[in-house]
Protein backbone atom coordinates (compact mmCIF):
# COMPACT_ATOMS: atom_id res chain seq x y z
CA UNK A 1 0.00 0.00 0.00
CA UNK A 2 1.23 3.47 -0.83
CA UNK A 3 -1.32 5.20 1.43
CA UNK A 4 -3.06 3.81 4.50
CA UNK A 5 -5.49 5.52 6.87
CA UNK A 6 -6.92 3.95 10.02
CA UNK A 7 -9.84 4.89 12.26
CA UNK A 8 -10.05 8.52 11.14
CA UNK A 9 -12.32 10.82 13.12
CA UNK A 10 -13.01 14.47 12.41
CA UNK A 11 -15.66 16.70 13.96
CA UNK A 12 -16.57 20.22 12.86
CA UNK A 13 -18.11 21.93 15.89
CA UNK A 14 -20.73 19.35 16.75
CA UNK A 15 -20.96 17.86 13.24
CA UNK A 16 -19.16 14.49 13.05
CA UNK A 17 -17.81 14.48 9.49
CA UNK A 18 -15.74 11.29 9.96
CA UNK A 19 -16.58 8.73 12.61
CA UNK A 20 -14.03 5.98 12.15
CA UNK A 21 -13.04 5.80 8.49
CA UNK A 22 -10.41 3.46 7.04
CA UNK A 23 -8.78 3.73 3.66
CA UNK A 24 -5.93 2.20 1.72
CA UNK A 25 -4.68 2.30 -1.83
CA UNK A 26 -1.92 0.48 -3.69
CA UNK A 27 0.39 2.01 -6.30
CA UNK A 28 -1.37 2.26 -9.65
CA UNK A 29 -4.76 1.46 -8.18
CA UNK A 30 -7.88 3.53 -8.94
CA UNK A 31 -10.30 3.63 -6.00
CA UNK A 32 -13.70 5.32 -6.21
CA UNK A 33 -15.06 6.94 -3.06
CA UNK A 34 -18.84 7.14 -3.16
CA UNK A 35 -21.67 7.86 -0.76
CA UNK A 36 -24.50 10.31 -0.13
CA UNK A 37 -23.95 14.05 -0.02
CA UNK A 38 -22.56 15.13 3.34
CA UNK A 39 -21.41 11.62 4.25
CA UNK A 40 -17.77 12.74 4.64
CA UNK A 41 -16.15 11.94 1.27
CA UNK A 42 -14.35 15.27 0.83
CA UNK A 43 -13.34 15.32 4.49
CA UNK A 44 -11.82 11.85 4.05
CA UNK A 45 -9.95 13.01 0.96
CA UNK A 46 -8.63 16.12 2.74
CA UNK A 47 -7.44 14.02 5.69
CA UNK A 48 -5.64 11.37 3.66
CA UNK A 49 -4.05 14.05 1.46
CA UNK A 50 -2.68 15.86 4.50
CA UNK A 51 -4.70 19.03 3.81
CA UNK A 52 -6.48 18.85 7.16
CA UNK A 53 -5.47 16.94 10.29
CA UNK A 54 -7.93 14.33 11.65
CA UNK A 55 -8.90 14.58 15.35
CA UNK A 56 -8.05 10.89 15.75
CA UNK A 57 -6.58 8.13 13.63
CA UNK A 58 -3.46 7.77 11.51
CA UNK A 59 -2.47 8.41 7.91
CA UNK A 60 0.65 6.82 6.48
CA UNK A 61 2.15 7.60 3.10
CA UNK A 62 4.84 5.15 1.99
CA UNK A 63 5.45 4.15 5.60
CA UNK A 64 5.69 7.76 6.86
CA UNK A 65 3.20 9.01 9.44
CA UNK A 66 1.64 12.30 8.30
CA UNK A 67 0.53 13.16 11.84
CA UNK A 68 4.08 13.38 13.13
CA UNK A 69 5.34 15.64 10.34
CA UNK A 70 5.67 19.40 10.64
CA UNK A 71 3.41 21.59 8.49
CA UNK A 72 6.39 22.41 6.29
CA UNK A 73 7.23 18.73 5.78
CA UNK A 74 3.61 17.94 5.05
CA UNK A 75 3.22 20.63 2.44
CA UNK A 76 6.50 19.59 0.82
CA UNK A 77 5.16 16.04 0.67
CA UNK A 78 1.90 17.26 -0.87
CA UNK A 79 3.79 19.23 -3.51
CA UNK A 80 6.14 16.47 -4.53
CA UNK A 81 4.10 13.28 -4.10
CA UNK A 82 0.44 14.29 -4.53
CA UNK A 83 -1.59 15.77 -7.36
CA UNK A 84 -5.03 17.34 -7.07
CA UNK A 85 -8.00 17.80 -9.38
CA UNK A 86 -11.21 19.43 -8.20
CA UNK A 87 -14.59 20.14 -9.73
CA UNK A 88 -13.63 23.62 -10.97
CA UNK A 89 -11.83 26.87 -10.30
CA UNK A 90 -8.32 25.56 -9.87
CA UNK A 91 -6.42 27.12 -12.76
CA UNK A 92 -4.80 30.53 -12.39
CA UNK A 93 -6.79 32.81 -14.74
CA UNK A 94 -3.87 35.14 -15.53
CA UNK A 95 -1.62 32.36 -16.82
CA UNK A 96 -1.88 30.46 -20.10
CA UNK A 97 -2.84 26.78 -19.93
CA UNK A 98 0.78 25.83 -20.62
CA UNK A 99 2.00 28.09 -17.80
CA UNK A 100 -0.63 26.65 -15.49
CA UNK A 101 0.55 23.10 -16.13
CA UNK A 102 4.20 24.12 -15.81
CA UNK A 103 3.57 26.04 -12.57
CA UNK A 104 4.15 23.20 -10.05
CA UNK A 105 7.51 22.46 -11.70
CA UNK A 106 8.46 26.14 -11.78
CA UNK A 107 7.68 26.36 -8.03
CA UNK A 108 10.08 23.46 -7.56
CA UNK A 109 12.80 25.42 -9.34
CA UNK A 110 12.69 23.62 -12.69
CA UNK A 111 13.88 25.80 -15.58
CA UNK A 112 11.13 27.39 -17.64
CA UNK A 113 12.06 25.68 -20.90
CA UNK A 114 12.15 22.22 -19.34
CA UNK A 115 8.94 22.79 -17.37
CA UNK A 116 7.06 24.00 -20.43
CA UNK A 117 8.29 21.12 -22.54
CA UNK A 118 6.92 18.68 -20.01
CA UNK A 119 3.70 20.66 -19.79
CA UNK A 120 3.29 20.50 -23.57
CA UNK A 121 3.85 16.74 -23.63
CA UNK A 122 1.14 16.22 -21.02
CA UNK A 123 -1.29 18.59 -22.72
CA UNK A 124 -0.73 16.55 -25.91
CA UNK A 125 -1.38 13.29 -24.07
CA UNK A 126 -4.64 14.69 -22.72
CA UNK A 127 -5.57 15.84 -26.23
CA UNK A 128 -5.58 19.56 -25.41
CA UNK A 129 -2.26 20.53 -26.98
CA UNK A 130 -4.17 23.08 -29.04
CA UNK A 131 -5.13 25.28 -26.08
CA UNK A 132 -1.59 25.58 -24.62
CA UNK A 133 -1.35 29.32 -25.33
CA UNK A 134 -4.90 30.21 -24.28
CA UNK A 135 -5.96 31.41 -20.87
CA UNK A 136 -8.30 29.14 -18.83
CA UNK A 137 -11.19 31.61 -19.23
CA UNK A 138 -11.22 31.05 -22.98
CA UNK A 139 -11.38 27.22 -23.06
CA UNK A 140 -14.37 24.92 -22.58
CA UNK A 141 -15.13 23.18 -19.29
CA UNK A 142 -13.99 19.82 -20.62
CA UNK A 143 -10.74 21.27 -21.96
CA UNK A 144 -10.17 23.11 -18.68
CA UNK A 145 -10.52 19.88 -16.69
CA UNK A 146 -8.00 18.13 -18.94
CA UNK A 147 -5.58 21.00 -18.38
CA UNK A 148 -6.19 20.59 -14.63
CA UNK A 149 -5.45 16.86 -14.90
CA UNK A 150 -2.24 17.67 -16.81
CA UNK A 151 -1.20 20.08 -14.08
CA UNK A 152 -1.95 17.50 -11.37
CA UNK A 153 0.21 14.91 -13.13
CA UNK A 154 3.13 17.11 -14.22
CA UNK A 155 5.21 16.40 -11.10
CA UNK A 156 4.70 12.64 -11.56
CA UNK A 157 2.89 12.31 -8.22
CA UNK A 158 2.51 8.94 -6.51
CA UNK A 159 -1.14 9.67 -5.65
CA UNK A 160 -3.68 11.71 -7.59
CA UNK A 161 -6.63 13.01 -5.57
CA UNK A 162 -9.70 13.87 -7.65
CA UNK A 163 -12.83 15.27 -5.98
CA UNK A 164 -15.74 15.21 -8.46
CA UNK A 165 -13.42 15.84 -11.44
CA UNK A 166 -16.30 15.46 -13.89
CA UNK A 167 -18.93 17.14 -11.71
CA UNK A 168 -19.28 20.17 -13.95
CA UNK A 169 -19.11 18.33 -17.30
CA UNK A 170 -21.69 16.71 -19.58
CA UNK A 171 -21.45 12.94 -20.00
CA UNK A 172 -19.46 13.00 -23.24
CA UNK A 173 -16.77 15.27 -21.78
CA UNK A 174 -16.89 13.49 -18.44
CA UNK A 175 -16.21 10.16 -20.15
CA UNK A 176 -13.29 11.59 -22.09
CA UNK A 177 -11.73 13.17 -19.00
CA UNK A 178 -12.04 9.86 -17.13
CA UNK A 179 -10.57 7.86 -20.01
CA UNK A 180 -7.59 10.18 -20.32
CA UNK A 181 -7.11 10.58 -16.58
CA UNK A 182 -7.10 6.83 -15.88
CA UNK A 183 -4.92 6.08 -18.92
CA UNK A 184 -2.34 8.70 -17.89
CA UNK A 185 -2.39 7.50 -14.28
CA UNK A 186 -1.97 3.84 -15.24
CA UNK A 187 0.92 4.67 -17.51
CA UNK A 188 2.73 6.33 -14.58
CA UNK A 189 1.60 3.80 -11.97
CA UNK A 190 -0.05 6.69 -10.10
CA UNK A 191 -2.68 5.72 -7.53
CA UNK A 192 -5.97 7.60 -7.99
CA UNK A 193 -8.43 8.47 -5.23
CA UNK A 194 -11.59 9.38 -7.09
CA UNK A 195 -14.50 10.97 -5.21
CA UNK A 196 -17.65 10.87 -7.30
CA UNK A 197 -21.45 10.80 -7.18
CA UNK A 198 -21.74 9.14 -10.56
CA UNK A 199 -21.70 5.38 -10.95
CA UNK A 200 -20.59 5.68 -14.56
CA UNK A 201 -17.50 7.56 -13.38
CA UNK A 202 -16.93 5.06 -10.56
CA UNK A 203 -16.95 2.30 -13.18
CA UNK A 204 -13.48 3.50 -14.24
CA UNK A 205 -12.14 2.40 -10.85
CA UNK A 206 -10.71 -0.96 -9.80
CA UNK A 207 -12.55 -0.90 -6.49
CA UNK A 208 -14.97 1.29 -4.58
CA UNK A 209 -15.25 2.46 -1.01
CA UNK A 210 -18.59 3.70 0.27
CA UNK A 211 -18.79 6.41 2.91
CA UNK A 212 -21.96 6.54 4.97
CA UNK A 213 -22.35 8.72 8.07
CA UNK A 214 -18.60 9.24 8.28
CA UNK A 215 -17.75 5.54 8.12
CA UNK A 216 -16.25 3.63 5.24
CA UNK A 217 -17.45 0.35 3.87
CA UNK A 218 -15.93 -1.61 1.11
CA UNK A 219 -18.34 -3.43 -1.16
CA UNK A 220 -17.01 -6.68 -2.42
CA UNK A 221 -18.76 -7.87 -5.51
CA UNK A 222 -19.50 -11.54 -5.84
CA UNK B 1 -40.86 -12.23 -11.11
CA UNK B 2 -40.50 -15.36 -8.97
CA UNK B 3 -44.06 -15.92 -7.74
CA UNK B 4 -43.13 -19.07 -5.80
CA UNK B 5 -40.41 -17.44 -3.73
CA UNK B 6 -42.58 -14.40 -3.18
CA UNK B 7 -45.29 -16.68 -1.78
CA UNK B 8 -42.74 -18.27 0.50
CA UNK B 9 -41.67 -14.85 1.76
CA UNK B 10 -45.29 -13.94 2.47
CA UNK B 11 -45.82 -17.27 4.26
CA UNK B 12 -42.84 -16.70 6.52
CA UNK B 13 -44.87 -14.32 8.64
CA UNK B 14 -47.51 -17.03 9.23
CA UNK B 15 -49.67 -19.65 7.49
CA UNK B 16 -52.28 -18.48 4.97
CA UNK B 17 -54.98 -19.82 2.70
CA UNK B 18 -54.48 -19.69 -1.04
CA UNK B 19 -56.99 -16.86 -1.56
CA UNK B 20 -55.38 -14.92 1.26
CA UNK B 21 -51.97 -15.32 -0.39
CA UNK B 22 -53.35 -14.13 -3.71
CA UNK B 23 -54.84 -11.07 -2.04
CA UNK B 24 -51.58 -10.23 -0.23
CA UNK B 25 -49.60 -10.72 -3.43
CA UNK B 26 -51.92 -8.62 -5.61
CA UNK B 27 -52.01 -5.87 -3.01
CA UNK B 28 -48.25 -5.57 -2.74
CA UNK B 29 -46.86 -6.67 -6.08
CA UNK B 30 -49.68 -7.23 -8.55
CA UNK B 31 -50.52 -3.61 -9.40
CA UNK B 32 -50.85 -4.14 -13.14
CA UNK B 33 -51.12 -7.92 -13.26
CA UNK B 34 -53.13 -9.63 -10.54
CA UNK B 35 -52.61 -13.41 -10.29
CA UNK B 36 -55.23 -15.84 -11.57
CA UNK B 37 -56.45 -18.53 -9.18
CA UNK B 38 -55.00 -21.07 -11.60
CA UNK B 39 -51.53 -19.56 -11.13
CA UNK B 40 -51.96 -19.44 -7.37
CA UNK B 41 -52.88 -23.10 -6.98
CA UNK B 42 -50.38 -24.33 -9.57
CA UNK B 43 -47.65 -22.46 -7.72
CA UNK B 44 -48.74 -23.82 -4.35
CA UNK B 45 -48.88 -27.37 -5.74
CA UNK B 46 -45.30 -27.00 -6.98
CA UNK B 47 -44.09 -25.62 -3.64
CA UNK B 48 -45.86 -28.49 -1.86
CA UNK B 49 -44.29 -31.08 -4.14
CA UNK B 50 -40.82 -29.59 -3.54
CA UNK B 51 -41.30 -29.66 0.21
CA UNK B 52 -41.10 -25.87 0.56
CA UNK B 53 -44.60 -25.56 2.06
CA UNK B 54 -46.86 -27.97 3.90
CA UNK B 55 -50.57 -28.11 4.51
CA UNK B 56 -51.13 -26.66 7.92
CA UNK B 57 -54.83 -27.31 8.23
CA UNK B 58 -57.88 -28.15 6.15
CA UNK B 59 -61.29 -26.67 6.72
CA UNK B 60 -64.45 -28.75 6.23
CA UNK B 61 -65.63 -28.97 2.63
CA UNK B 62 -63.66 -29.73 -0.49
CA UNK B 63 -61.37 -28.06 -3.07
CA UNK B 64 -57.94 -26.50 -2.82
CA UNK B 65 -59.28 -23.26 -1.34
CA UNK B 66 -59.94 -25.07 1.96
CA UNK B 67 -56.28 -25.68 2.64
CA UNK B 68 -54.07 -23.53 4.76
CA UNK B 69 -50.36 -23.51 3.87
CA UNK B 70 -47.31 -23.06 6.08
CA UNK B 71 -43.68 -22.59 5.10
CA UNK B 72 -41.20 -25.39 5.89
CA UNK B 73 -37.56 -25.03 7.00
CA UNK B 74 -36.52 -25.79 3.44
CA UNK B 75 -38.83 -22.98 2.31
CA UNK B 76 -37.22 -20.52 4.71
CA UNK B 77 -33.79 -21.51 3.39
CA UNK B 78 -35.07 -20.89 -0.12
CA UNK B 79 -36.20 -17.36 0.75
CA UNK B 80 -32.92 -16.71 2.50
CA UNK B 81 -30.95 -17.78 -0.56
CA UNK B 82 -33.12 -15.75 -2.96
CA UNK B 83 -32.75 -12.57 -0.95
CA UNK B 84 -28.99 -12.96 -0.52
CA UNK B 85 -28.29 -13.72 -4.19
CA UNK B 86 -28.01 -10.55 -6.32
CA UNK B 87 -30.01 -10.56 -9.54
CA UNK B 88 -28.15 -10.72 -12.80
CA UNK B 89 -28.08 -7.05 -13.84
CA UNK B 90 -30.37 -6.42 -16.79
CA UNK B 91 -32.94 -3.81 -17.74
CA UNK B 92 -36.37 -3.87 -16.12
CA UNK B 93 -35.37 -5.64 -12.94
CA UNK B 94 -37.31 -3.17 -10.88
CA UNK B 95 -40.30 -5.36 -9.98
CA UNK B 96 -38.11 -8.22 -8.71
CA UNK B 97 -35.85 -5.89 -6.76
CA UNK B 98 -38.82 -4.11 -5.24
CA UNK B 99 -40.31 -7.44 -4.14
CA UNK B 100 -37.02 -8.48 -2.57
CA UNK B 101 -36.76 -5.26 -0.60
CA UNK B 102 -40.34 -5.49 0.66
CA UNK B 103 -39.97 -9.15 1.62
CA UNK B 104 -36.65 -8.51 3.37
CA UNK B 105 -38.38 -5.87 5.50
CA UNK B 106 -41.49 -8.03 6.04
CA UNK B 107 -39.43 -10.96 7.25
CA UNK B 108 -37.19 -8.85 9.47
CA UNK B 109 -34.05 -9.34 7.39
CA UNK B 110 -31.83 -6.39 6.53
CA UNK B 111 -32.66 -4.79 3.20
CA UNK B 112 -29.46 -2.71 3.24
CA UNK B 113 -27.38 -5.84 2.69
CA UNK B 114 -29.29 -6.94 -0.37
CA UNK B 115 -29.26 -3.42 -1.84
CA UNK B 116 -25.49 -3.21 -1.29
CA UNK B 117 -24.89 -6.65 -2.80
CA UNK B 118 -27.01 -5.74 -5.82
CA UNK B 119 -25.23 -2.42 -6.23
CA UNK B 120 -21.85 -4.18 -6.17
CA UNK B 121 -23.08 -6.65 -8.79
CA UNK B 122 -24.24 -3.80 -11.03
CA UNK B 123 -20.96 -1.95 -10.62
CA UNK B 124 -19.02 -5.10 -11.48
CA UNK B 125 -20.85 -5.32 -14.80
CA UNK B 126 -20.44 -1.58 -15.38
CA UNK B 127 -16.66 -1.95 -14.93
CA UNK B 128 -16.64 -4.75 -17.47
CA UNK B 129 -18.61 -2.66 -19.98
CA UNK B 130 -16.40 0.37 -19.35
CA UNK B 131 -13.31 -1.72 -20.13
CA UNK B 132 -14.92 -3.18 -23.25
CA UNK B 133 -15.95 0.32 -24.31
CA UNK B 134 -12.41 1.62 -23.87
CA UNK B 135 -10.89 -1.08 -26.06
CA UNK B 136 -13.68 -1.17 -28.62
CA UNK B 137 -14.69 0.62 -31.81
CA UNK B 138 -17.52 3.13 -32.12
CA UNK B 139 -20.13 0.35 -32.37
CA UNK B 140 -18.92 -1.15 -29.08
CA UNK B 141 -18.95 2.30 -27.51
CA UNK B 142 -22.57 2.91 -28.47
CA UNK B 143 -23.75 -0.55 -27.44
CA UNK B 144 -21.94 -0.38 -24.11
CA UNK B 145 -23.23 3.16 -23.49
CA UNK B 146 -26.80 1.97 -23.83
CA UNK B 147 -26.28 -0.79 -21.28
CA UNK B 148 -24.33 1.53 -18.98
CA UNK B 149 -27.08 4.15 -18.90
CA UNK B 150 -29.70 1.51 -18.01
CA UNK B 151 -27.51 0.04 -15.29
CA UNK B 152 -26.82 3.51 -13.96
CA UNK B 153 -30.56 4.14 -13.69
CA UNK B 154 -30.93 0.92 -11.67
CA UNK B 155 -28.11 1.95 -9.37
CA UNK B 156 -29.74 5.32 -8.77
CA UNK B 157 -32.91 3.53 -7.82
CA UNK B 158 -30.95 1.25 -5.46
CA UNK B 159 -29.35 4.29 -3.81
CA UNK B 160 -32.61 6.18 -3.43
CA UNK B 161 -34.32 3.08 -2.06
CA UNK B 162 -31.50 2.63 0.47
CA UNK B 163 -32.02 6.23 1.56
CA UNK B 164 -35.77 5.63 1.97
CA UNK B 165 -35.77 2.26 3.72
CA UNK B 166 -37.03 3.64 7.05
CA UNK B 167 -39.93 5.28 5.30
CA UNK B 168 -40.78 2.07 3.42
CA UNK B 169 -40.40 -0.07 6.52
CA UNK B 170 -42.92 2.08 8.35
CA UNK B 171 -45.61 1.30 5.76
CA UNK B 172 -44.91 -2.36 4.91
CA UNK B 173 -43.92 -3.87 8.24
N1 LIG C 1 -15.09 23.22 6.89
C1 LIG C 1 -16.21 22.72 7.45
N2 LIG C 1 -16.81 23.33 8.49
C2 LIG C 1 -17.92 22.82 9.08
N3 LIG C 1 -18.53 21.69 8.68
C3 LIG C 1 -18.00 21.03 7.64
C4 LIG C 1 -16.82 21.50 6.96
N4 LIG C 1 -16.52 20.64 5.97
C5 LIG C 1 -17.47 19.67 6.02
N5 LIG C 1 -18.36 19.90 7.00
C6 LIG C 1 -19.50 19.02 7.37
O1 LIG C 1 -19.03 17.70 7.49
C7 LIG C 1 -19.92 16.77 6.89
C8 LIG C 1 -19.23 16.00 5.78
O2 LIG C 1 -18.90 16.92 4.74
P1 LIG C 1 -18.13 16.51 3.41
O3 LIG C 1 -17.86 17.76 2.65
O4 LIG C 1 -16.97 15.67 3.76
O5 LIG C 1 -19.23 15.63 2.68
P2 LIG C 1 -19.25 15.02 1.18
O6 LIG C 1 -19.52 13.57 1.33
O7 LIG C 1 -18.02 15.42 0.45
O8 LIG C 1 -20.53 15.72 0.55
P3 LIG C 1 -20.81 16.17 -0.99
O9 LIG C 1 -21.12 14.91 -1.74
O10 LIG C 1 -22.02 17.03 -0.86
O11 LIG C 1 -19.60 16.88 -1.50
C9 LIG C 1 -21.11 17.60 6.41
O12 LIG C 1 -22.11 17.54 7.39
C10 LIG C 1 -20.54 18.99 6.29
O13 LIG C 1 -21.54 19.95 6.48
MG1 LIG D 1 -17.64 16.63 -1.27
Amino acid sequence: MILTARALKKTYGITPALAGADFEIAPGEVVAVMGPSGSGKSTLLHCIAGIIAPDEGTVEFDGRDLGSMSDVERSALRRSEFGFVFQFGQLVPELSCRENVALPLRLDGVARRVAEQRADALLEALEVGGVAKQRPGTVSGGEGQRVAVARALVTDPRVLFADEPTGALDSLNGERVMELLTAAARERNTAVVLVTHETRVAAYSDREVIVRDGRTRETVSS
Amino acid sequence: MAIGTTFLGLLEAGPRHGYDLKRAYDERFGADRPLSYGQVYATLARLLKNGLVEVDGVEPGSGPERKRYAITDAGVTDVERWLAQPEKPEPYLQSTLYAKVVLALLTGRGAHELLDAQRAEHLRLMRELTARRRDGDIADVLICDHALFHLEADVRWLELTAARLDELEAVVA
